[in-house]
């Protein structure tokens, strides 16, 4: 909401929002019109384009859950992987990004599926299975068998990269 | 105006020596513009070259106008008043006149390669060697103490690598302890491994390359940590491959050994009727020697069976002892040429008293005075300097070691890759995929190659004063070099493992190897007597005698009282012993720490599992509460409103106000997890307050 006031603050942000779709979207906002871009374009920005989880990153931020983005969501969408964002804003969207199937659980396929997509489709089946069978028992802190939030918070917190 | 004797004045001349002296100042600068195209023999030519820019430099200055003279009179004097005699004016500066034949030879410089025997040329009484510099305790109007910062020089530039290399040990032990290393190793894998910043492609496919490769390795230690063995088997294999391991080592360092006797036979031949084989014997074998025991410890090294990681440890540490038992033999050898040098030495002294005996023709008794005669310093006979005959074998064991491994890496890696390719075509079988292939990067393999390098770095540095910027040297075009191999010629590496996660393994080698290459050089400090004719401590009876004639003459009396009474043995063993008990005492409370360290740790991941499960109950039971209490009780829109009233609560940055327009959250679904009052909505909404639940 409020597009035309984020188009006043972020004008290069809007630039670049425009720029994908130069006939589709406005420029002035005046009117509120509701002008969604699909998927597709915006997974080829370069920011994006070479990132195995694009797809599920637009969808994350798209009210539909399909990854069609309002210039609101596309906002909020490079105000959370900027650098500045707070820790645990990216803390919440990552366990989004990687909850693929949206039950706010990451079960088992989806870290299967978070380790094909990052190692491509190299490592064998039962490579994969003890990799998801081992990060599923250190970070399982209720014994479900299916990390909540809290498991995943708790588990990120403590990492280097992020202690840094 | 310090000058010293035999020095030229700028003095006053007649015009018509003036003329005369100008003329001959063109004519040789015009030799010198011609020279190129002259058909003199090289010796000839930078002989002459050198001799007309002497001469031109000398005498331009005085010549030209008033003020320009003076100037140039000034600044000379400036020189030598600061630095010394240049180049030239001193016995050990100047070539001797058996010498300058050979010096510039043209058969000499090509004879191992240019570089190496420049040492053997005009090289050996330059700037590079010990051997150059004078014996003088003060230098020049600053009383600049030569010897004593030599010797200083030598000992800071050890005791600062010490320094810095215990200091990036401790720094790398910290970063391994403090830190939960490894209770979410694979998780911290899968989820923080990805840069999201990458937008370069070729940048995404290595990444992906390095975290599948990080992936593959956690998924080896995960597995050997599952394994168990016959132990008894896996002992004997172990003892059995030691034993090969031994006997391969005393086997070279008895070749080694066999070759450098033989050396020093040729050397008492004479260097010129032996074949170039038999006069670089000692490097090539050496060489060999460390290109293919490493290959033979591997195939032994798979009789045991160990951890890869502890394999690759057991074979590094067997490569550093085949390495340290050939620089031990080669400096054995060493020394044995040392103390011929001093025998020659002796009977070179005994020989310089008839010699200049002969020079008065015996016209005078031994205890009279007479005029000084002039000699040209080239003609005076020199001691052989056993030190600058240390630096050169040194300079020449590291050109020759770099020689191998640029044409190993040329002909290993290069050609092979050349053949691989274009042989694959014509060949029956898959030459990529079977037996040359390509060759692998083999990472600990390079980073042992230069901890040697700069062991040996470390060991001739005294007697070489320059080998550390000719190091520096070296090294960039080493890495240029091997940029390009590795991008061009080689394939990543198949065993995936590190020798070490903090690389304290490679310290700890390097601080070995940096105690065991100061040795020789303390052992020679320390007992042998400097030569008598060259180098800045010539003339003394040992080295480190320049710190007690600078005690003696540059301190007050009571400083070196103080000094003498602290270098008591009685008080130095004492405190040498507090030393030990106080590394003692460290080493037993650091062990401890880490034991409490572990317990702690263990103590909270339990107590956290324990607070989670606590904390989940009691969200079970606050959301069947809430559950049946808004559905008896509330109204859709209150309902709303509740949710959004919970949901304002916890510390937020970015809180955009609700919209009237966004529709609410379907709370007909039961999604069991997290309460309400999170935003955990299954439908995105327009509030993205962060979650306020800490544990």
């Amino acid at each position: 909401m409020f597009p035309d006031l984020l188009l006043s603050v972020c004008p290069r942000l809007h630039g670049r929002f425009h720029e994908l779709a130069p006939h589709l979207v406005p420029l002035d906002y005046t009117n509120q019109p509701d002008i969604r871009l699909p998927l597709a374009l915006i997974v080829s920005m370069p920011e994006l384009k070479e990132n195995p989880f694009r797809n599920r990153i637009v969808e994350v931020f798209s009210e539909d859950g399909q990854g069609n983005l309002s210039f609101n969501d596309f906002v909020d969408m490079f105000s959370a992987l900027c650098e500045t964002a707070p820790r645990e804003l990216k803390t919440i969207y990552a366990f989004k990004i990687y909850d693929f199937n949206v039950d706010n659980f990451l079960c088992k396929e989806d870290l299967e599926k978070t380790l094909n997509r990052l190692t491509k489709g190299e490592l064998t089946p039962e490579e994969v299975n003890l990799v998801c069978s081992k990060a599923m028992e250190e970070a399982d802190l209720d014994g479900d068998s299916k990390l909540s939030f809290s498991d995943f918070e708790n588990m990120i917190s403590k990492a280097p990269d992020f202690l840094r | 105006e310090e000058e010293k004797v035999g020095e030229e004045k700028p003095e006053v001349l007649s015009p018509e020596e003036l003329e005369k002296l100008k003329e001959e100042v063109d004519e040789r600068k015009k030799l010198i513009s011609t020279l190129r195209g002259k058909p003199w023999p090289m010796r000839k030519k930078l002989l002459t070259l050198r001799e007309s820019h002497e001469f031109v430099e000398k005498y331009e200055g005085a010549l030209g106008k008033g003020k320009s003279r003076k100037l140039y009179a000034y600044k000379v004097m400036m020189l030598k008043a600061l630095m010394g005699r240049p180049y030239g004016s001193m016995p050990r500066k100047t070539v001797p006149r058996a010498d300058e034949a050979n010096a510039m030879d043209f058969a000499v410089l090509w004879d191992f390669g240019v570089i190496t025997n420049c040492l053997f040329g005009y090289a050996q009484y330059s700037v590079l060697f010990y051997g150059y510099y004078n014996s003088q305790r003060a230098i020049g109007w600053l009383k600049f103490r030569m010897p004593l910062s030599y010797f200083l020089v030598g000992v800071g530039t050890v005791a600062y690598s010490y320094m810095v290399v215990i200091r990036t040990m401790a720094r790398n032990a910290n970063e391994d302890g403090g830190g939960d290393n490894n209770s979410f190793n694979f998780s911290w894998k899968m989820f923080t491994s990805w840069d999201y910043l990458i937008g370069n492609p070729e940048t995404a496919d290595n990444k992906f390359a390095s975290i599948t490769t990080s992936f593959k390795e956690a998924i080896l230690e995960e597995q050997e940590s599952r394994k168990d063995d016959n132990i008894h088997l896996t002992r004997f294999l172990r003892v059995l491959a030691n034993f090969l391991v031994l006997c391969c080592l005393a086997g070279s360092g008895y070749l080694i050994y066999f070759v450098v006797r033989r050396s020093q036979k040729f050397a008492l031949e004479g260097l010129e009727s032996h074949s170039w084989w038999e006069r670089n014997e000692v490097n090539m074998v050496m060489s060999l020697l460390g290109m293919f025991c490493p290959m033979l410890f591997d195939v032994i090294s798979a009789l045991e069976n160990y951890h890869p990681r502890i394999a690759l440890q057991w074979q590094l540490g067997r490569i550093f002892a085949l390495f340290l038992g050939n620089l031990y033999t080669f400096i054995i050898a060493l020394m044995d040429e040392i103390n011929l040098k001093r025998e020659e030495e002796e009977v070179l002294k005994l020989n310089m008293t008839i010699w200049e005996a002969s020079l008065y023709n015996g016209t005078l008794g031994v205890n009279s005075t007479a005029p000084p005669i002039t000699v040209h310093p080239a003609d005076i006979p020199r001691g052989p300097c056993w030190e600058t005959m240390v630096g050169q074998e040194f300079v020449r064991l590291i050109v020759s070691d770099t020689m191998t491994t640029y044409i190993t890496l040329l002909i290993g890696d290069f050609l092979r890759a050349v053949l691989v390719r274009f042989l694959n075509y014509c060949w029956c079988w898959d030459l990529e995929a079977g037996f040359p292939s390509y060759s692998e990067f083999d990472v600990s393999g390079n980073v042992l190659g230069l901890i040697f390098n700069q062991g040996m770095i470390w060991m001739g540095a005294f007697y070489a004063p320059c080998l550390p910027a000719l190091n520096v040297l070296r090294l960039h075009v080493s890495m240029y070099l091997q940029c390009w191999a590795v991008m061009c010629c080689n394939v990543p590496q198949e065993r995936v493992f590190k020798a070490s996660g903090s690389n304290n393994f490679y310290m700890a080698m390097l601080l070995v190897i940096l105690f065991l290459s100061t040795l020789p050089a303390i052992y020679t400090i320390v007992t042998i007597p400097p030569s008598f004719d060259c180098g800045p401590f010539s003339g003394k009876s040992r080295m480190f005698d320049v710190i007690q004639e600078t005690l003696e003459s540059d301190f007050p009396a009571w400083f070196g009282k103080v000094f003498s009474y602290a270098s008591n043995p009685g008080l130095v063993l004492p405190f040498l012993l507090l030393m030990v008990l106080a590394i003692y005492y460290l080493q037993s409370t650091s062990k401890s720490y880490k034991q409490a360290n572990l317990e702690l740790k263990k103590k909270l991941q339990t107590v956290s599992r324990t607070i989670n499960k606590v904390l989940t109950l009691i969200q079970h039971l606050l959301y069947s509460l809430c559950g049946t209490c808004t559905d008896i009780v509330c109204s859709p829109e209150s309902k709303k409103k509740g949710g959004e009233h919970r949901a304002h609560q916890g510390k937020s940055n970015h809180q955009i106000p609700p919209s009237a327009t966004s529709p609410p959250a379907p709370r007909g679904h039961r999604i069991p997890g997290p309460l309400p009052g999170n935003q955990w909505q299954p439908a995105p909404s327009v509030q993205r307050v962060p979650n306020s639940q800490r544990h």
